[in-house]
């Protein structure tokens, strides 16, 4: 029942708020769907404590509906529970329910904020689904629903251009990964034969050695499942080759980038992975795949990040880079790690947001960090719930007494990577460490140009300056809460001491996998690296941006090439236009004119349509309105009655 | 002694040349209800011939009731004629063609 | 018999003869002299089959009224004479393929037929030296087929009406009575009683 109403709860929210959202008005769209999902989320940490802590982990199906059976392939709706969809629960409900009331007071001048609220419900059961899905096919449609929500968010405004255009290229770079996703969903029916998570993960160990054979070539088939599996999470969680929608989709109103971009929708990837661990403990091959591309994005987003003049960019690279994080940390073995990172990672980000969009809404839609500056006196409370989320998002701890939730998090990580000895772990290691120094630079470099130094505003701006309402704040402040503490209260049953009790059975790992015991052994230089990278990003902008302000101007002149570069994001727009955009255009264009005009059109209907003008034009000759052509034609017809009958004879 | 055949190969001379005349003519329409009256007779001949070889007087009868009928024909075909001429001033066939589709 | 055949020929090869010109010639008042000898000559066919009746008849009504008809309207109206133009050349070929087709199976259909397969006899005409063409009709019209006459009487009478209700023409400026009109005048609206001073007018 409670698993039930958490889930149904923002369904109904989305329906009613979408049907009659006109009918009812828009205050009561509002507090409808926002209380609704509160509700679920106070209800999804109830099933958290009851099944993490309080009666252990039990893993509860419950069955709502029969879905559909065909030949081998037997479907139902149903809602599993253990302790992974718990704790993603917990993440999507609480961010969601802080996001909804975000909304009522950052939407308040919007016209059309019904729609926005049921499609923030309907997003929300989506991803509900996704998580609480007990076989691949409910997986999948949760993994549509929600692409289609924020398909439907980021355009939200949609009479702007560049709303449409973010909103259409979000959806078709998802559907690239979502097509890998379906592939790796038709192998796994192919190979095992059944959809439903509990026989797969059971059935693993009896496929681990058989191959497919794909276009004449043979695979190992729990490795090509894994890639294709994997293949959709990185059209989802925005990895390398498919990141190029995520900055894009900044174009939606904030709360949709808090919600959708920073805490659930993009760690559908990551929550796919760990909840597939049964497939990838068997592809060692892929999972060194993982944490390259992991790694390759961590290092690669945050170094776009780090000459971003848009805020909510700079947010959005810093997003990319810390899910490069976690895939690195589910590509070592470590999922209940990567997990965690997703957890703390959810509040700190989402605060993260929500902050830059109060200050946007001060600055009156203002988004350009050049035009920002010293509005530490104007704006004090936002100044501090961005200074709690940069600590949070940078690490910042001392080891082994107290850090912020990022500390926990992302130094787990770190240290996993230098635990294993993986040949591509190395590799894994220094990226992160640098990305960690980037991250830091970037994160305090925001700081600094939005809230410190000398106002570079107008004075118009300026005058309206204003303190975000109080709708706004207070329900940042749960977000403090788990910024802060999360990290330290959860440490010990997520990665250290409890971490077999709490997972239970969740979350599976090799016997050989030890990763989780390892990475608390390191070195304790390694322990203390990330945080002297945190220092070291910290003084780096402190000296940037507030001692000499003009050198980042001088080295961006100086080393042009370079900054183009990462200001362009590694050109990867231009080339993906070069190499996928304007053939695909070109192809379509081409079936358009020559095939659909010229070809269809021609023989089809406009060729009819010639032959009826054409025979009717002849036909109409033959009405001359003379009466002697039509007496002729009367004899000549009877004549051919004549000599039919005189030839073929009536007996 | 003339056989039946005689008399009806005669009316269907007749009644080929009325045909001729409704079509072959381009002078005026009164050619044409001229050979109307031709396929007339040649009907009557027809009917008349018949009775007489069969010893039938229905079809004498019928060539009577033809005659009624023809004269009441040319009549109206007449009188609408002369309509026609008083409106339009033209009876030459070529120029009745108002129903040209 | 020789009498018999040689009219038969006489008149059926006078009769197509002018049949043509009826339709060939270029001058109307002759297509319509050529008609009456058409009828003429149809009436001698009749005689010699023995339905004198019909024959005058055919004489009386067709070319007694309904030719000389054909030419008070020819007169009327004034036609031009027009040669045969050169269109008619070119439909010409074509029509008479057709008029051979369809007369060539007129006549084949004629002289394959199976007489005997003929039954009918409604009225027998064998004592026909006995009784007239004239009361042997008479016999028959006036009492079995008295809907036959009634229904001609009728249809003669629509012609009629037809025919001058077409071609009436009601002149404006000619006076006429109206009787319905006059019979409906009402004391009260046509007089008028005024009361004239002696020495002025009305």
């Amino acid at each position: 029942m409670i698993y039930s109403s958490i889930v149904f709860l923002p369904l109904i929210g989305a329906l009613i708020t979408g049907l009659f959202g006109k009918t009812i008005g828009a205050r009561s769209s509002e507090i409808l769907t926002s209380s609704l999902v509160s509700i679920s989320a106070i209800l999804s940490w109830v099933v958290l404590a009851d099944v993490g802590w309080v009666n252990g982990a039990n893993d509860d199906v419950v069955i709502i509906l029969k879905w559909l059976t065909s030949g081998n392939l037997d479907l139902s709706w149903s809602i599993r529970i253990d302790t992974l969809t718990a704790v993603m629960l917990v993440v999507v409900n609480t961010v969601s329910a802080v996001v909804h009331f975000y909304s009522i007071g950052y939407m308040h001048e919007d016209p059309s904020r019904q729609r926005f609220f049921s499609y923030l419900s309907l997003f929300t059961f989506a991803m509900l689904m996704l998580v609480t899905s007990n076989n691949f096919m409910q997986l999948f449609f949760g993994w549509e629903g929600v692409g289609l929500a924020s398909y439907l968010l980021i355009g939200f405004w949609h009479h702007k251009e560049s709303a449409n255009n973010a909103a259409m290229k979000a959806f078709i770079v998802n559907r690239v990964g979502d097509f890998g996703f379906a592939l790796g969903i038709f192998c796994i029916f192919f190979i095992f034969g059944s959809l439903d998570f509990d026989y797969v993960f059971s059935n693993v160990k009896y496929m681990a050695d058989q191959n497919i054979y794909i276009l004449g070539y043979s695979f190992n088939s729990i490795s090509f499942i894994c890639i294709l599996l994997f293949i959709g999470a990185m059209g989802k969680s925005a990895q390398f080759f498919l990141h190029t929608w995520l900055p894009d989709a900044m174009e939606g109103p904030t709360p949709v980038s808090a919600l959708i971009h920073a805490a659930t929708m993009v760690t559908a990837g990551v929550f796919l992975v760990a909840r597939c661990s049964p497939l990838y403990e068997m592809a060692p091959n892929v999972m060194s795949f993982i944490v390259f591309i992991g790694a390759t994005t961590a290092i690669f987003a945050a170094s776009v990040a780090l000459v971003q003049n848009d805020i909510k960019r700079v947010i959005a690279y810093s997003t990319c880079s810390q899910l490069g994080y976690m895939f690195v940390a589910l590509g070592l073995g470590a999922y209940q790690v990567g997990i965690f990172h997703l957890f703390t990672h959810a509040f700190f980000k989402a605060l993260l947001f929500l902050g830059a969009g109060s200050v946007i809404h001060a600055m009156s839609n203002e988004q350009d960090m050049r035009n920002m500056g010293g509005l530490r006196k104007h704006i004090p409370k936002t100044y501090i719930l961005m200074l709690v989320g940069t600590l949070a998002l940078t690490g910042f701890g001392i080891p082994g007494i107290f850090g912020m939730a990022g500390f926990y998090s992302k130094d787990a990580i770190v240290e996993a990577a230098f635990a294993t000895n993986l040949a591509i772990s190395s590799y894994a290691f220094t990226m992160l460490v640098l990305a960690a120094f980037m991250t830091s630079f970037y994160s305090w470099r925001l700081v600094f140009m939005t809230f410190h130094g000398t106002p570079r505003a107008s004075q118009d701006v300026i005058s309206h300056i204003h303190e975000s309402p109080n709708i706004m704040l207070v329900p940042l402040v749960v977000l403090v809460l788990g910024a802060i503490l999360s990290g330290y209260l959860f440490y010990d049953s997520f990665i250290y001491h409890d971490f077999k009790e709490f997972w239970a059975g969740s979350i599976y790992i090799l016997k050989e996998n030890n990763i989780l015991k390892d990475l608390h052994y390191v070195p304790t230089i390694v322990k203390w690296t990330p945080t002297l990278m945190m220092v070291l990003g910290l003084s780096l902008a402190y000296y940037f941006y507030i001692r000499k302000p003009n050198i980042p101007s001088k080295i961006a002149s100086d080393q042009e090439v370079l900054y183009n570069f990462l200001l362009n994001k590694w050109y990867f727009d231009e080339i993906y236009d070069f190499l996928f955009v304007k053939p695909a255009v070109r192809i379509g264009r081409l079936f358009w004119k020559a095939g659909d005009e010229n070809i269809i059109n021609r023989y089809g209907p406009d060729g009819i349509s010639k032959q009826v003008v054409r025979v009717t034009k002849r036909m109409v000759q033959l009405q001359s309105g003379l009466i002697y052509h039509y007496a002729f034609s009367m004899i000549i017809g009877l004549s051919i009655f004549i000599t039919f009958y005189i030839i073929i004879g009536r007996g | 002694m003339i056989a039946l055949n005689h008399y009806l190969v005669l009316a269907s001379i007749l009644f080929v040349i009325g045909i001729f005349g409704v079509f072959l003519n381009k002078k005026n329409i009164i050619i044409i209800l001229m050979s109307i009256e031709l396929m007339l007779l040649a009907v009557n001949i027809n009917f008349v011939a018949f009775s007489s070889h069969l010893n039938d007087i229905m079809g004498q009868i019928f060539s009577l009731l033809i005659l009624t009928v023809a004269a009441a024909e040319a009549a109206i075909g007449l009188a609408i004629l002369v309509i026609y001429f008083r409106n339009k001033g033209s009876i030459s066939v070529d120029d009745i063609n108002e129903m040209k589709g | 018999m020789i009498v018999v055949s040689t009219l038969f020929y006489l008149f059926s090869f006078i009769m197509i003869a002018s049949a043509f010109m009826v339709v060939l010639s270029r001058n109307p008042v002759h297509s319509v002299l050529f008609l009456i000898l058409c009828f003429f000559n149809s009436a001698g066919i009749f005689l010699l089959l023995g339905a004198e009746f019909l024959a005058f008849i055919l004489v009386i009504v067709y070319v007694g009224a309904v030719a000389v008809l054909f030419l008070f309207v020819v007169m009327m109206l004034d036609v031009e004479f027009k040669s045969i133009t050169t269109s008619v050349i070119s439909y010409l070929p074509i029509g008479m393929t057709i008029g051979f087709i369809v007369l060539a199976e007129l006549i084949l259909v004629l002289f394959t037929w199976n007489r005997d397969d003929v039954k009918s006899m409604s009225y027998s005409t064998e004592n026909i030296e006995q009784i007239s063409n004239t009361e042997m009709l008479g016999m028959v019209l006036y009492t079995d087929n008295i809907l036959f006459f009634q229904l001609a009487g009728l249809i003669l009478l629509a012609s009629m009406i037809g025919a001058i209700v077409l071609t009436v023409n009601h002149r404006p400026s000619a006076k006429r009575q109206n009787i319905s009109v006059q019979v409906d005048r009402d004391p009260k609206e046509s007089i008028k009683n005024i009361d004239v001073k002696p020495g002025s007018g009305i």
